[in-house]
């Protein structure tokens, strides 16, 4: 099993959204996040006071998958966040060693 | 309230009169006049409405959210307790006769003014009120060059003193037969005795204060620029209280007051929203409504004389100029004016006052200059009544600031500062969301 994060652009996650259901993704946790990478901050200014936002609002989507779809979710994730310019984010994948279903104590694959 | 017309009309008017005979002239003398009092009556309120809520929207939401309450306190009870000062003592110096820089005492705790007291063609009761509103925005202005740091029982103290000590006398020099209106200085509504006496006190205020903690580096962003274009618009509203108010009467002349003020404020919007876009890239919420009040500050001297063209160039003059001086002037010196109450008021009405001088003239459109009365020779007593204004009020203003830095302390403790002022002074927040 594989825990996938993937770091979007907020206006980004409807699409990522339908792309998993797409391929089979049954649930995922999302989380507004800020940071910073390439694209850097903003600039706000007001009346002369410039201000530099270093930190740009971004969305986390963590998914749990079975190793066989990994690819397949990496993939619909990076097709469906791109636009193509700075900023659009990053997929981890790491290895996930356990997953319990809280309701039925259904363990590994069985609780995804 | 004065001009130098005006002045002639009254003379030659009295002389007319002086021939008739005695019976005539008791009839003739000043009777109440239900439409004037009528507008006196709503000028009044707008005044009034211009400081609370207007003013002190517009400074609410420029601040950050954990100050938010203080602003909007520190306007109320200024408020209150320039409503009762101006009744025990303010209204008297300001308004009856004494010498040439003070008024009198005979007025004190309203002595005299009954339902039946007349001023001009309105009662007294509400030109004392109309003028009590006036005493209450002036203070209520310099808030904004030290918000977010003072204590606000320091706060109270200056106030207070202030008002009998700068405000009522420099008003006694302009509007009630002191130095400056008798030598045919022109302000109208109060661009010297307002704007550049609230401004510069508070331009002593930051200086004496000193920066907010932090400042500049840290961001001190405004916390609701929503709350701020709401105030910026009661203001404007407002503002057709103050300026064609100031005439005193429902006739001609608060006619165009209205109409010269309605255009030099959106020219100053304009103006403003148009250099920023140049300057800056970019057209901002916060500037368009800086610029709508500084063309209101710089039409306030002048709209009783300024024509419609004289307004469009005080408007554009006041935009641009303020500009400069709230997003430059201030960064090239440093000094912490948190919410530009020197930027936007002392530097609009002087440059409406100088201005005023130029566009009374018959020949730009104005209502004409007193009679052998040139357009430099009454700019130089436009400059005279800023200098006076200016010198007295920061000269006085720096005292109070240091006697009651010496016996309460201006500033709150670096924790209550950055904790906010909301709840280090008054146990409350703005938001509980």
């Amino acid at each position: 099993m594989k825990m996938i994060s993937a770091i979007i652009k907020p206006f980004k996650l409807d699409d990522v959204r339908e792309a998993l259901s797409d391929v089979g993704v049954a649930g995922i946790t999302v989380t507004e996040v800020k940071g910073f990478g390439r694209q850097k901050g903003h600039t706000e200014l007001y009346r002369g006071a410039e201000y530099v936002v270093d930190f740009l609002p971004k969305i986390k989507v963590e998914i749990a998958v079975d190793d066989e779809i990994v690819e397949q979710v990496v993939e619909a994730i990076s097709n469906a966040a791109k636009t193509g310019k700075i900023g659009d984010g990053k997929i981890f994948v790491t290895s996930l060693e356990q997953v319990v279903r809280v309701r039925t104590g259904e363990t590994g694959s069985e609780a995804l | 309230m004065y001009t130098p017309l005006r002045k002639i009309i009254s003379v030659a008017f009295t002389a007319a009169i002086g021939l008739l005979p005695t019976l005539v002239l008791a009839d003739d003398a000043p009777t109440l006049n239900s439409g004037d009092t009528a507008w006196m009556l709503t000028s009044t309120v707008l005044v009034l409405f211009m400081t609370i809520p207007g003013l002190a929207l517009f400074y609410a939401g420029m601040v950050r959210s954990k100050n938010v309450l203080s602003v909007l306190m520190q306007c109320f009870a200024i408020t209150g307790l320039m409503t009762i000062l101006w009744v025990i003592a303010g209204y008297s110096i300001a308004f009856t006769e004494g010498t040439d820089y003070y008024g009198g005492l005979s007025k004190l705790f309203l002595a005299g003014v009954t339902a039946d007291s007349l001023s001009g063609t309105i009662p007294e009761t509400v030109f004392m009120t109309f003028q009590m509103t006036f005493a209450i925005i002036t203070p209520a202005l310099i808030v904004g060059a030290f918000a977010e740091r003072m204590k606000f029982s320091a706060m109270l103290w200056f106030m207070a003193i202030w008002l009998l000590v700068v405000y009522a006398p420099i008003c006694h020099w302009v509007w009630g037969g002191g130095w400056l209106g008798n030598m045919g200085v022109l302000d109208f509504a109060g661009g010297t005795v307002v704007h550049i006496n609230a401004g510069v006190a508070g331009l002593v205020a930051a200086l004496v204060l000193g920066k907010r903690k932090g400042y500049p580096g840290t961001m001190m962003p405004p916390h609701n620029l929503g709350y701020t274009l709401i105030g910026a618009s009661m203001l404007w509203v407002g503002w057709f209280g103050f300026n064609a108010g100031s005439e005193l009467a429902a006739d001609g002349t608060a006619g165009m007051a209205m109409a010269v003020t309605q255009i030099a404020t959106a020219m100053a919007a304009l103006a403003w929203m148009f250099a920023e876009w140049v300057a800056h890239g970019k057209p901002s919420v916060l500037g368009i409504a800086s610029g709508a009040v500084s063309g209101l500050v710089a039409i306030t001297p002048a709209s009783g004389t300024a024509g419609p063209m004289g307004a469009i160039a005080i408007g554009a003059a006041a935009g641009i100029g303020c500009f400069f001086a709230a997003t430059k002037l201030k960064k090239i010196f440093g000094y912490d004016d948190s919410l530009d109450a020197f930027g936007v008021h002392a530097v609009g009405g002087i440059i409406g006052a100088i201005l005023t001088g130029v566009f009374a003239d018959a020949s730009l459109g104005g209502v004409g200059l007193a009679e052998g009365v040139s357009i430099s020779a009454q700019v130089s007593k436009q400059f005279i009544g800023v200098g006076a204004t200016m010198v007295y009020t920061a000269i006085v203003s720096l005292i109070l600031l240091k006697v009651v830095d010496v016996v309460i302390g201006l500033r709150v403790t670096e924790e209550q500062e950055t904790e906010g002022l909301d709840i280090a002074l008054h146990d409350e927040r703005g938001y509980n969301l």
